[in-house]
């Protein structure tokens, strides 16, 4: 579990991205129950480093051996950096996908972009609402 | 029209199955470990298939039955030993394909493994064929089981002693608790492997005895990927009534004795055997880990349209992407460069031979 207060700043969207913002850079990846609902994840693809991506536009694509699924980017922002390791190994998304295997970081332009988002608690009753 | 549950349905759940509707039945999809680990057991152990849901259809009938079913069928089935069995398949006029299928020469008869989604039709298909001269039962009191995997001729001798004697495409009869059971040595998953026809009411039961003996349930996700691992074809993806087992790169598959021979399609089989076919199945590997699925355009270097793909997917025992499908006959020689349209990108990828995983087929009949 994370500590209480890094879990704070960790936010979640409807389309189960998670987001934790650190000053004006935020870290964007998918959740453990996507990851449940994916399946075996195969292939990953990243929006490239200085890119711009808008609030719920596509910003990459995971791919599990059932099927391809667009990440969207849960705030707007310049791509700083991406995750090679999990374009090399897709598994990683699956064993540790709310840390290690993190998507991309952004550098955002709008912080109030953010204030839509669920917190943990909320994802958590989201997803298990959209799960049955 | 309602979904059916094959008789091992409970056994899935406890399993912890998931399930996806398929040809009308609830099949599982994959089990708690997930479609890599299936896949990969069945390689390195042994995996169990339920595939109740296929067709087995029995057809008895005299020395005329023979001829009959040869004016089906383009193999030479007097030359079908008993206890034989031949992969085939049942043709349209055009030399299309209504289904693949494996006959296997029974006592008084036949028995004809067919496809789930197309089981229905290819019965009455093959009944008008037949006239309704001979008895035929598309029998729903048999479950199917196949067990594949390198294992998976020493965990069935443990419960059916001299199973392991069968040889490849070879099946008989044998006793699970005073039940008659019928065995034989085939797969779909390029491992050696058996498949067994079994009363409804004791498969459970077998099934149980066969996890106990260190197999374990593998769901339809990971039958995908073995399959096309080992380069074989999925009804409905890599070959339908629009494509010919010429077409499909299965030539093989037609008896030699029967080019001359009439049967639905047999013109045109002989007319392509002899002048090559303008578009031919092929295997395919992108250059990237990216995944090429059904309906993906295939492209020559010049952009100019060649093909498609028909099933794509990751292949865990070869760790890479792997795909395949038509491209025009002049594309299909090994190597060539090729690109495939994915999400508005062309993704470079080249003609490779089939099969991406090499087959594991149990050669003698009693290799202990």
């Amino acid at each position: 579990m994370p500590k209480e207060e890094q879990m704070s700043e960790v936010k979640f969207s409807k389309e189960h991205e998670w987001i934790k913002l650190d000053g004006n850079i935020a870290i964007v990846g998918i959740t453990q129950h996507a990851t449940e609902m994916l399946g075996d994840i195969v292939f990953v693809e990243l929006p490239d480093v200085g890119s711009s991506v808008e609030k719920d536009g596509n910003a990459g694509v995971v791919e599990s051996t059932k099927a391809a699924s667009d990440i969207y980017t849960p705030v707007s922002g310049e791509v700083i950096e991406n995750n090679q390791s999990i374009v090399d190994d897709p598994s990683k998304v699956n064993s540790d996908p709310e840390s290690e295997a993190w998507f991309f970081k952004l550098k955002i332009k709008d912080s109030s972009e953010m204030d839509s988002l669920m917190n943990r608690e909320e994802y958590e009753k989201f997803s298990k609402e959209s799960n049955s | 029209m309602e979904t059916k549950k094959t008789s091992l349905f409970n056994l899935h759940q406890k399993y912890g199955a998931k399930f996806v509707e398929f040809a009308g039945y609830q099949m599982p999809i994959q089990y708690k470990d997930g479609i890599i680990q299936e896949h990969k057991f069945t390689r390195s152990n042994s995996g169990i298939f339920d595939v109740s849901h296929m067709g087995q259809l029995f057809i008895f009938g005299d020395d005329n039955l023979i001829e009959d079913l040869e004016n089906i069928f383009p193999i030479d089935l007097k030359k079908l030993n008993l206890n034989q069995s031949k992969y085939s398949f049942l043709m349209n006029k055009e030399g299309g394909i209504y289904d693949d299928l494996i006959i296997t020469k029974i006592q008084k008869g036949y028995l004809i493994i067919l496809n789930a989604a197309c089981k229905n039709q290819d019965y009455k298909i093959i009944e008008e064929k037949l006239e309704k001269k001979y008895v035929m039962n598309l029998d729903e009191s048999l479950s199917l089981i196949a067990i594949q995997g390198p294992d998976a001729k020493n965990v069935l001798e443990k419960i059916i002693p001299n199973s392991n004697k069968l040889r490849f495409m070879n099946g008989n009869k044998f006793y699970f608790k005073e039940t008659e059971i019928y065995i034989t040595r085939s797969g779909y998953t390029g491992e050696d492997g058996f498949e067994i026809s079994i009363k409804n009411e004791k498969v459970e039961k077998f099934v149980e005895l066969l996890i106990e003996n260190g197999s374990k349930l593998i769901g339809l996700g990971a039958r995908d990927t073995l399959r096309l691992e080992a380069g074989l074809c999925l009804y409905g993806n890599d070959i339908d009534q629009k494509t010919s087992p010429i077409e499909a790169n299965l030539k093989w598959a037609i008896s030699k004795s029967r080019i001359e021979d009439s049967y639905p399609g047999s013109s045109i089989i002989k007319n392509q055997i002899e002048k090559g076919v303008k578009k031919l199945r092929v295997g395919i590997k992108p250059k990237t880990r990216v995944i090429a699925r059904g309906d993906t355009k295939i492209f020559n270097e010049e952009s100019k349209e060649i093909g498609k793909i028909t099933s794509g997917t990751f292949g865990p025992s070869v760790d890479c992407s792997i795909a395949m499908g038509y491209v025009d006959n002049i594309y299909s020689s090994l190597n060539t460069k090729i690109f495939l349209e994915i999400r508005g990108k062309k993704i470079p990828a080249s003609i490779c031979n089939l099969p991406f995983y090499k087959k594991n087929y149990a050669k003698g009949g009693t290799n202990v």
